[in-house]
């Protein structure tokens, strides 16, 4: 039961990743959690604004109910499980990001800047969320898959045009860390 | 019934995400300075086990549970899309600290202002398929 409590090492969370992905293909599903993003978007009306969204999303009903299941996870990890605790980052990070102003960096889950209740009144807070949102939600789509279907399934299938999406993330990823952050914070 | 099945491999999914910490802002933020194993660990894992099981699935053309082929379509060959569309989704994905699976965990957890990732996402979806026919593919 303590071994539960502890975060879990990435020797036994990768493999039970990959495990998800085999699962869901012994049930002729494929693993990729972007794509409700784009069933979502279809529920909720954009279908009458371009042709991207038409399509009958109710085929698309299992992928949502993964979806909800990540987020019933969430709650039963956090409430159940003992998640949710700081991360024991690098400490050269947690200064790194304390000089960035984020004070919460060694003691939290999230930064508490970006994800504490008090962002909700923050102008700069909001649009920083929801800027990485759209990035995340428009580059998805673009690529064709996130890191689900792209890092996970498409590059397990050995397909190429998924290692060149992954080199992407990491381009944008580093960019974003290296260039970008010490002007927005 | 089945709907059930879906459910548990998204609570399971879910679980990992959050307990590996691979839901972590700071976990993702670690990974872009390359100052610890973590993440690496966790995909390269994921990864080479990955590769195997799809290996084993095609080599012995193990079948879903309900008897059909288990089909892998190859993408599509291109590299604008991949690579701009992976640039701009590495972008969201530093700034925000969550992909598309953890980005519902978290709000599970309890996390709630990742409400406003989770509503830019669907916005960013919503203007690819706008934009979708002007750019290179």
């Amino acid at each position: 039961m303590d071994l539960i409590n502890q975060p879990m090492p990435w020797y036994i969370a990768g493999p039970l990743i990959a495990l998800t992905m085999l699962l869901l293909l012994l049930v002729g599903k494929n693993f990729g959690m972007s794509s409700n993003l784009r069933t979502m978007c279809t529920a909720l009306g954009a279908g009458k604004t371009c042709d991207f969204f038409c399509f009958d999303w109710k085929g698309q009903r299992w992928n949502l109910l993964v979806m909800l299941g990540a987020v019933i996870g969430g709650f039963i990890a956090v409430n159940y499980l003992s998640g949710g605790n700081a991360p024991e980052i690098n400490q050269e990070v947690i200064n790194e990001l304390k000089s960035l102003g984020f004070k919460s960096a060694g003691n939290n889950y999230l930064p508490l800047e970006l994800f504490g209740t008090t962002v909700f009144s923050s102008v700069k807070g909001i649009f920083i969320l929801l800027i990485g949102g759209v990035l995340v939600g428009f580059g998805a789509r673009y690529a064709g898959g996130c890191t689900s279907g792209h890092a996970i399934s498409g590059l397990s299938n050995l397909q190429l045009p998924s290692l060149i999406a992954v080199i992407g993330f990491f381009i944008g990823g580093l960019v974003m860390v290296h260039l970008i952050f010490p002007l927005i914070f | 019934m089945k709907s059930i099945v879906y459910l548990v491999i998204g609570i399971f999914f879910g679980i990992v995400m959050l307990k590996s910490e691979a839901a972590s802002w700071f976990r993702i933020y670690e990974m872009f300075q390359f100052k610890a194993f973590h993440m690496y660990g966790i995909i390269g894992s994921a990864l080479i086990l990955g590769i195997v099981f799809i290996q084993l699935i095609k080599r012995y053309k193990i079948k879903t549970i309900s008897g059909d082929r288990i089909i892998f379509s190859d993408k599509n060959k291109s590299i604008y899309r991949y690579l701009f569309g992976g640039i701009i989704f590495g972008l969201g994905w530093a700034l925000a600290g969550s992909c598309p699976g953890p980005m519902f965990t978290l709000l599970g957890a309890g996390f709630f202002p990742i409400i406003i990732v989770i509503v830019g996402a669907l916005l960013g979806t919503w203007f690819y398929g706008l934009l979708k026919n002007k750019l290179p593919h």
